[in-house]
Parts: structure tokens; C-alpha cells; sequence
């Protein structure tokens, strides 16, 4: 079996390892970008909004427009950044230090890295509900792939499940695709993302009803309405009931870290509610307890896009000092200054409360096995 | 197919000629089988083994497994993230898929 060998890995090609391979190769190290999909960027080149923030992290342009300018800075290293797209890594084995990978369905071979970022992201979590399984039931991620990656149009009219951002931004991306958002459905007392993305689609005629779910798909072959119901106080539905008609089912219930590769590589890992899920613990430079393994963006807790390319950077700035590379001396405590503003206010009080959770200030007494 | 968009524009590859059960259809080479049967009014993928429920597309990452398919004879093929080529054969998927004849040449070899 073929097998490639690298100073840094980095699994994932999203905002935070591009950030992360940008950076280590920036201070000379050796890097491999593996990514899954077809195409490098991320929830990135989805975005056709533009970003809050700072200025460091490209507030003011869009999110696609954010992805060229990483893609920029990758092909500045040519030398030293390898990408394979289409690419799986499916393993890690403690045993003898080595990654399994696929690439396409068919080609496989392994990896050796001196040093590995897990960059690899989040997937949707879903909701039970009968006929969740249909075709039409599609999560929010996979909505924004189709119609602004692909130009595919996802459907004719829409029920969005979830006034968070995602659920608030995908309803505006929808419209401004031609497609009908029938309503926005959301199980809490109040909307979850800003204001200012729930203010653009109420004045477009959408209505966001608050204590409101779904109570069924509907539908045979393919979804052809939904059921919503109103909810009480302990999130019973408790009607009255009404049928939508709509031929998408869009779930926008927000995102769970993805750990495999971390939890296979022994990193302590712990349930931390405030980052959405099971998160490896970290020290301020993004290493885990593996001293190979460094995590970043939204495998090491949900949170924005603009956190996730810092803590890339922190990871791919760690990952090149542990192997000698020579980096700028306080440039980490820079990175965290800007990790801090971009966690100021109520969302971000949040995250700040998870990472404490989760952040280590040494790993003495730690034993790795 | 999106054709005008207020901010986006589309790079799309190549228009290929396809085939999903048997049917000849048009899409873009490179794009994703998926998103090209998506754009061709396809939504059923497959249908699952025990249950014979429809399956379509879903996570659009290659993790859930809704959207697998037989793709020129291999089944499983996570149609999301596999690139469309000209002259591919896309087949609904019915519960697990076969492959007894490669299965036995790998074993055998």
C-alpha cells in the first residue's frame, strides 16, 4: 500500500486548515492538506454573506470571497503545501503511528505525519420527527452546497426548521435564489441568531414562528408539506396544527463537532454543552494531550468561521514550533488577543464559558499512552 | 439550474451526457453525481434494505450515507462527494448492493 509521509498534516481543507497549513508552512514546515470534498474552502465557499468580526478575519467580505483569499495565500506555498481533495482519512492506528486514507471510493494508502491539526469541522445534527428520513429532508449545509456551490436549485418552497444564524442566513440565501421560504420554525421562546438576519427575512414576508416545530414530514417518495405544530413551555407540541406546503424540509438544529480521528489518537476528550459536544482538551497552543496532535475551528467546539482561521493559525504556528521551524516569539498571545475580541458579547460569553472548560494550562502529570 | 444569482457566479466544467437507470441525462463534469441527478429532478437515490424506504440526498459531506448509489457497477459510492464523468452509469440503489464477482476475484487473487 502506497504511503506519503509529511511534517504536518492537516485533515481538513475548511477555514481553520487552510489557516492552519498557511501558517506552518509560512514558518517552513512541510504540509499535507486532506480534504473530503471535491473542492477546498469549507463551509467557506457557501457563504454569500458577508462577515462581522474584525478586520483581521475579513470582516466586511463575504464568505467565498474569504475562501479565495486563503486559496491565495495556500498557492503562495506551492513547494511546501501538498492538497489532496477527495480524500478520506479513515483511521488513525495508535500501534504503529499511522493514518488510513481513501481517496475517490477506490484508492487507498496510508499516512505518516510528524504532526497532525484535526481541522475536520462539524456535521448537522438532526431531529426525530416521522419521515425524517425522506428525500426533501435536507440538512442546512447540504441546502447551501447545492444551490450556491452547485447553482442547483434545492426546490420550489421551503420550510426551514431553526431561527439560529444558519437557519436565519440559509431562509435569505434561499430568496435570493428564487426559492419560497414557507416559514421558519423555531422551538425556542426567540430567535437564536442576530437580530439583523431575522430583520432581513421578516421584511421579506417570512414568518418566523417562535415556539413552533415540526410534527411530521409529509409525503410518500418525496417530501410534499410538512406539519408544524405550536409548542408549550416544556417544548410539548400542544397545537393547533397546520399542514405547509413545501417540497424541502431544510434543518437548521445546529452542529455537532467532529472528534473521530481525535478520539482514535487516545486525546483526552470531554462533553463540554457550551462548544455543542465532545471536544478535545487543548492547551493555549491548540495541542491536545497527544503532543501530535493539535485541533482547530469547529472540531474543537462550534463556534464562527473567523475563531476557527485564528485558532488555525495558533494550531499551524504550534504545530511548526514543536518540529524547530522558527516562529515569531509572542505571536500566540497575539492570536488569543484577537480570539478574545472576536468573543466579546452574548454568544461569545458563551463560548469563553466552554473553552475554560476545556482549556488546560500544561499537560505535566498528564500521561500520554 | 441557477442560472442568475445576485452575488454568485458558477464555474461548472464541462456539459457531459450520463445515465441514471438507464436514462440518458446532461450534467457537469466534476460537479458532485448528487447535486447533477438534484438538477435532473432525481430526489430518490436508493432505498434501504430492510424497510425499502427512499433515500436521497442529505449531509452533502459524505457522512450520512443517505445519497449511496451504483456507480458503473460499484455500489456505496457516496454520490455527494464523487465527481460526475461522461458516460457514467448512475443506479438507484436497492437495500445493501452486490459485488459477488469482484468480491471473489480480490479473494481469490
Amino acid at each position: 500500500m502506497r504511503k506519503l509521509s509529511t511534517d504536518i498534516l492537516v485533515i481538513g481543507g475548511g477555514a481553520a486548515g487552510l489557516s492552519a497549513a498557511a501558517e506552518a508552512a509560512s514558518a517552513g514546515a512541510g504540509v499535507l492538506v486532506v480534504e473530503s470534498d471535491l473542492r477546498l474552502g469549507g463551509q467557506l465557499i457557501k457563504q454569500t454573506h458577508k462577515f462581522f468580526g474584525s478586520k483581521d478575519e475579513y470582516a466586511g467580505t463575504r464568505g467565498f470571497k474569504i475562501a479565495d483569499i486563503l486559496l491565495d495565500e495556500i498557492k503562495s506555498f506551492k513547494d511546501s503545501v501538498s492538497v489532496l481533495q477527495n480524500t478520506t482519512v479513515t483511521g488513525f492506528y495508535t500501534e504503529d503511528n499511522t493514518f488510513t486514507a481513501m481517496r475517490g471510493e477506490e484508492e487507498f494508502f496510508q499516512i505518516n505525519a510528524k504532526k497532525t491539526i484535526v481541522a475536520t469541522g462539524a456535521q448537522e445534527r438532526l431531529i426525530p420527527f416521522p419521515n425524517n428520513d425522506l428525500p426533501g429532508v435536507y440538512g442546512a449545509g447540504a441546502v447551501q452546497t447545492l444551490m450556491n456551490v452547485y447553482g442547483v436549485l434545492p426546490g420550489r418552497r421551503v420550510l426551514m426548521v431553526g431561527a439560529g444564524n444558519i437557519g436565519l442566513i440559509v431562509s435569505y440565501q434561499l430568496m435570493q435564489a428564487g426559492v419560497e421560504v414557507a416559514a421558519v420554525v423555531e422551538a425556542a421562546p426567540r430567535v437564536g441568531g442576530y437580530w439583523v438576519h431575522a430583520a432581513k427575512i421578516r421584511r421579506m414576508g417570512v414568518p418566523i414562528l417562535l415556539r413552533h416545530s415540526i410534527k411530521k414530514a409529509v409525503g410518500n417518495d418525496v417530501v410534499t408539506g410538512a406539519v408544524i405544530t405550536a409548542l408549550n413551555e416544556r417544548f410539548e407540541p400542544v397545537g393547533p396544527e397546520r399542514v405547509l406546503d413545501c417540497d424541502i424540509i431544510c434543518i437548521a438544529v445546529g452542529l455537532s463537532p467532529t472528534t473521530e480521528i481525535l478520539s482514535q489518537a487516545g486525546c483526552r476528550m470531554m462533553y463540554v454543552p457550551q462548544l455543542c459536544g465532545t471536544v478535545a482538551q487543548r492547551d493555549r497552543t491548540m495541542r491536545t494531550s497527544n503532543p501530535d496532535f493539535y485541533t482547530a475551528g469547529d472540531a474543537s467546539g462550534i463556534e464562527e468561521a473567523s475563531a476557527a482561521m485564528v485558532e488555525g493559525r495558533i494550531a499551524g504556528l504550534s504545530a511548526a514550533d514543536a518540529l524547530g521551524y522558527p516562529t515569531e516569539h509572542g505571536k500566540i498571545d497575539e492570536y488569543w488577543g484577537r480570539l478574545e475580541s472576536l468573543r466579546m458579547g452574548e454568544a461569545g460569553a458563551r463560548i469563553c464559558q466552554g473553552i475554560e472548560c476545556v482549556l488546560v494550562q500544561g499537560w505535566e502529570g498528564v500521561v500520554y499512552v | 439550474m441557477i442560472t442568475e444569482h445576485p452575488i454568485l457566479e458558477f464555474q461548472r466544467g464541462e456539459k457531459v451526457r450520463f445515465f441514471f437507470d438507464g436514462r440518458e441525462m446532461e450534467g457537469f463534469e466534476g460537479d458532485p453525481i448528487a447535486t447533477a441527478l438534484h438538477a435532473n429532478g432525481i430526489r430518490v437515490y436508493r432505498e434501504t434494505a430492510e424497510f425499502h424506504r427512499p433515500r436521497g440526498f442529505f449531509c452533502a459531506i459524505g457522512k450520512c450515507s443517505s445519497c449511496f448509489m451504483v456507480v458503473d457497477g460499484v455500489p456505496n459510492v457516496r454520490t455527494c462527494i464523487t465527481p460526475l464523468k461522461a458516460g457514467m452509469r448512475v443506479e438507484t440503489q436497492h437495500g445493501k448492493g452486490n459485488v459477488p464477482e469482484i468480491a471473489n476475484e480480490k479473494v481469490s487473487s
